[in-house]
């Protein structure tokens, strides 16, 4: 058995290691480093806390560890990277399940130990975290019980939504906003409805409240994520991301715990920060992406006159042949087309032809923030020449030749130069300042905010009609 | 259908309108292609050359206009040659019907569909066939090699062990198709080259292919996007203020190219007697709207004459026939686009559709009635846009205000963050319990340090910082750990189940990170 100073310590070291192991995430070389970080901090924070004063259960506890750990594994190793939204979303779920369970259990022993207490048995046999509580003062276990309130009703909203974030992203739900007549005065009416539980409990009453406030907040999460589009998912990951720190952190308050306080607030607030980028990206405020998808338009978009010209994979190469410098915009699109490998390649055989190919990837493309990064790196695409939007914006004037690659929104004149689109203000990629553009379509449809993309009737682009995989696998062999 | 070229017959005409290339892609069509014995060979392309692709090549012009239902020519037909064409055939040609009228009609009286090539409209869709453009693109071009031939020295600077050359200085007047085409040539030959246009948004172009804009500041400049690309003729105030600013030029340059046209009126009077004279001995001036009358005084069309200080005039009408190859190779492909037009099913069967607007455009006679001056095309043209005003530069004064001023706003907000944060952690602390605020210092602390931490991020890892994050928020494992001891069975049960859930979290968390994190590489 460890002493309580080894477990403090120990804590401590871990939140340090946490620290530094997020804070390498600023480059890519250093961050292979910083994971390892974490690991060394969780397994220290961990093991300190298992072994120490008042811990028992180990025939539980272990084995449980060991099948999760197992489980984890197989997982981590057989996700495909098209895939990581779902992943992130389903472990999400489990951080807030864990949180739900740890706040009922927090109150079921308050209840325990204050009825040991009351029948003067000997507080001798108590667990850690049943000794801890004996010890605290009224107003201690009162502030106990706000804590477990907050750290139940977070949790289960990240719970259920993350479930559905989870089924929205791997297409087991339908993308589409779906609501409840009543919108969000289900919610808030939910919402309100869980206030006066929690303020029932707060004054003594059974447990029941907190069942019943988890289940309020369920449904909270599982309409609330119901109600927001498939694109507006980075957001949305974040957002759960965040939440379920908080989740980590209140539950920390309620167990006196320095170390998930710690780790909560860090985890909330990369999750908070992450969803403020996206945001920002869309040009969206976060409730307006919360609560729900493109309200109604301002005005009337302006008319787009001209036509898509369409252009075979010929044409393109030719283009590309002549080119010097190239830009590739991928985005959702290449991801559900797993385009990635064929792109890679043509990358591959642009450069070594000694053309100057790089990739600009706007903050929203994809379902997941970074998720382009990832699924090019995946493909084995050098991360120094995948730029950011504001590192490559200014560049695409000098350059030859942009493919644009199942994205839509992220390059769309209007956000800059039609104020009466919805999507105005919206930062995008300058695509059109190229001297040619080629976009790999599917069809002629709209994106996702169903707005027109002035971008295919300029005339400088030309429509690759077609699935994005094949369009580019049939382009490599053109290139010499 | 039978598609014929005779052999052009106007002096000096090299182009011919058939290359062996475009009959392979007109036969594609489903089109015959006929051509008139040695029609090609002042262009380059002998007869075998044709003969080789499959054209039948007729031995007279009168058999050829005879056989061919669609006769494709360069020039506007001669009267001889109006007097062949029989009912229900296509010429295709250059024709200029607003300066032949005369033509017209007995093209009109004989029955015959015409295309004028020069009518194309100036549309996006149209590019391709706008035989104008790719006319002026190689006098343009042709045009600075015609300067260099008479000009005595390099273009480029150069600095040698016989001493240094300075760079020639070139003067581009109107950055139509041809004067940009001159300012890309010039450029490319090291020359320095100065470019002007009474459009001031064509100074974007200008810049674009690596000259210099002279900016005329003045009100009222015009905006020649509604002309359909060409410029108007401008007000006499304006036009006193563009010659001030050539005068200014004129001692400094050594090469002008003057390209300024006007559509259906005599070339304006640009490059005046006294400029000429301001210019050093050897300066070249090559007129290239000669044959509209020029843009220089001293213009002589067809001649090339030097004056008494040395100034060399060029004023060649036939820059294009100079380049006759080049010319015929870039008209015939006009040409075959035009017909692909006009056989939309490749079936080898003309479609006049008068609902099309590139060909109700350039037809100006069919069916016997003359069809010109045709109605505005549906789609507008050049998409008109306009120069963006300058921004004003700020002051040093104003920028240090602005500053200042955005200090003051933020320290305020700073400040009124931290008074309000403050109030609110005093209240809390009046009502929480010490043990809390201690905890609540380490959360407020370890929220800051998230903060300041996450931003330094890389937008490219944040796949990896999600993932990374869903590993250490499995800490919440600590809770369930915390409580699994209890004697009580559902504490147990549920704590146990966190503990599974956290431990998945945990080890996939870190698993899925370091996988993705071994992907990336460097180039």
């Amino acid at each position: 058995m460890l002493g309580q100073e080894v477990v403090s310590a120990a804590a401590i070291a871990a939140s340090v290691l946490f620290i530094l192991s997020l804070g390498g995430l600023s480059n890519q070389e250093k961050a292979k480093r910083a994971v390892w970080y974490g690991i060394v901090g969780m397994a220290l924070g961990v093991g300190a806390t298992m072994f120490g004063p008042g811990i028992g259960g180990y025939g539980w506890m272990i084995p449980m560890m060991l099948i999760g750990a197992a489980i984890g594994t197989v997982v981590a190793r057989k996700v495909d990277m098209t895939e990581m939204p779902q992943l992130v979303a389903a472990l999400h779920s489990f951080v807030g399940l864990a949180a739900v369970f740890v706040g009922w259990n927090a109150d079921l022993e308050r209840r325990r130990v204050l009825a040991a207490q009351l029948a003067e048995s000997g507080t001798d046999g108590f667990s850690a975290f049943a000794a801890t509580l004996a010890s605290k003062t009224p107003a201690e276990l009162t502030f106990l019980q706000v804590e477990v309130v907050l750290g139940v009703f977070i949790g289960a909203v990240t719970f259920t939504g993350s479930v559905i974030a989870f089924g929205k992203l791997a297409g087991k739900v339908d993308g589409k906003p779906r609501q409840f007549p009543g919108g969000h005065w289900l919610n808030a009416g939910a919402a309100i409805l869980s206030l006066l539980l929690a303020i029932a409990y707060l004054n003594g009453a059974g447990f029941w409240t907190l069942l019943v406030l988890a289940l309020l907040a369920f449904f909270i999460g599982w309409h609330l994520i119901m109600g927001i589009g498939g694109a507006d998912m980075p957001v949305v990951v974040s957002m759960l991301n965040s939440y379920s720190g908080w989740a980590a952190a209140a539950i920390g308050f309620t167990l006196s715990n320095d170390l998930l306080i710690v780790t909560g607030a860090l985890v909330g607030s990369s999750g908070a920060i992450l969803s403020y980028i996206m945001c920002k990206a869309m040009n969206r405020n976060f409730i307006n992406v919360i609560l729900g998808g493109f309200g109604g338009s301002k005005g009337e978009a302006a008319e787009i006159e001209g036509e898509q010209v369409a252009i075979d994979t010929g044409g393109v190469a030719s283009a590309l042949n002549d080119a010097d410098s190239v830009i590739i915009v991928p985005g959702y699109g290449m991801a559900v087309a797993q385009a990635q490998n064929a792109v890679s390649e043509l990358t591959r055989k642009l450069r070594s032809a000694g053309k100057n190919v790089r990739f600009g990837i706007h903050p929203v493309a994809g379902r997941l923030p970074g998720h382009m990064n990832v699924l090019l790196a995946e493909a084995r695409v050098p991360y120094d020449i995948v730029m950011e939007m504001d590192e490559i914006n200014d560049d695409f004037a000098e350059t030859d030749v942009v493919i644009v690659i199942g994205s839509n929104d992220i390059v769309n004149p209007a956000a800059q130069e039609d104020p009466a689109s919805p999507i105005a203000g919206m930062p995008v990629l300058k695509v059109w300042e190229a001297k040619q553009v080629f976009v790999c379509k599917r069809g002629q449809g709209t994106g996702y905010s169903g707005i027109e993309n002035p971008l295919f009737f300029k005339e400088n682009t030309r429509m690759l009609f077609g699935d994005a995989r094949s369009s580019i696998d049939s382009l490599v062999p053109m290139i010499d | 259908m039978k598609i014929g070229a005779p052999k052009e017959r106007a002096p000096g005409e090299a182009r011919v309108a058939l290359t062996p290339e475009s009959a392979q892609q007109i036969q594609k069509l489903g089109h015959e292609c006929l051509i008139e014995a040695g029609a090609g060979v002042a262009a380059g392309f002998a007869d075998a050359a044709y003969r080789d692709v499959g054209v039948s090549v007729v031995d007279d012009a009168e058999m050829l206009w005879k056989q061919a239902d669609t006769v494709i020519k360069v020039r506007e037909p001669s009267d001889e040659e109006a007097g062949r064409l029989h009912d229900g055939q296509t010429l295709i040609s250059f024709f200029w019907p607003a300066q032949n009228e005369a033509l017209l009609e007995r093209c009109r009286a004989s029955g015959a569909t015409v295309v004028a090539m020069d009518m194309v409209p100036r549309i996006s869709r149209a590019q391709k066939m706008d035989a104008l453009s790719s006319t002026a693109n190689i006098a343009g071009y042709r045009a600075v090699i015609e300067a260099g031939n008479q000009f005595g020295r390099f273009f480029t600077g150069q600095v040698t062990a016989a001493g240094k050359v300075p760079p020639a200085k070139v003067l581009v007047v109107g950055a139509g198709v041809a004067g940009l085409a001159a300012i890309g040539t010039a450029t490319s030959l090291g020359a320095v080259v100065r470019a002007f246009d009474v459009r001031p948004e064509v100074a974007e172009q200008i810049e674009s292919m690596g000259a210099e804009f002279l900016f005329l500041d003045f009100e009222d400049s015009q905006d020649g996007s509604e002309s359909g690309g060409y410029a108007a003729p401008s007000s006499p105030e304006f036009r006193e203020k563009q010659l001030a600013c050539f005068r200014e030029q004129a001692p400094e340059v050594d090469i002008v190219i003057t390209t300024a046209l006007i559509p259906g009126k005599p070339a304006p009077k640009l490059w005046l007697e006294d400029m000429v004279h301001a210019m050093k001995p050897g300066s070249v001036v090559v007129d290239l709207a000669a044959e509209k009358g020029g843009n220089c005084d001293l213009t002589v069309p067809d001649e090339r004459i030097v004056t008494d200080n040395g100034v060399i005039v060029v004023g060649y009408t036939d820059f294009p026939s100079r380049m006759a190859t080049q010319s015929s190779l870039l008209y015939a492909t006009n040409i075959r686009h035009m017909l692909t037009d006009l056989t939309p099913e490749k079936d080898g069967v003309v479609n006049h559709n008068m609902e099309d607007d590139v060909i109700r455009g350039s037809t100006v006679t069919h069916a016997g009635e003359i069809t010109f001056p045709p109605p505005p095309p549906k789609v507008k043209a050049i998409g008109a846009s306009k120069p963006k005003p300058k921004e004003k530069e700020p002051t040093h004064e104003e920028k240090k205000a602005a500053e200042h001023a955005a200090f003051v706003s933020q320290t305020k907000r700073q400040v009124g963050m931290l008074v309000v944060g403050g109030a609110l952690m005093w209240l809390l602390g009046q009502v929480a319990p010490a043990s809390f605020m201690q905890h609540f210092i380490v959360f407020a602390l370890a929220c800051f340090v998230g903060f300041q931490v996450i931003w330094n991020v890389s937008h490219s890892l944040h796949t990896p910082l999600m993932a990374v994050t869903n590993a250490i928020s499995g800490i919440v494992i600590l809770g369930a750990v915390l409580q699994i001891g209890s004697g009580n069975w559902l504490v147990g049960l549920l704590a146990s189940i966190s503990v599974l859930i956290a431990s998945i979290n945990i080890v996939g968390g870190f698993q899925v990170t370091r996988r993705m994190l071994a992907m990336f590489q460097k180039s």
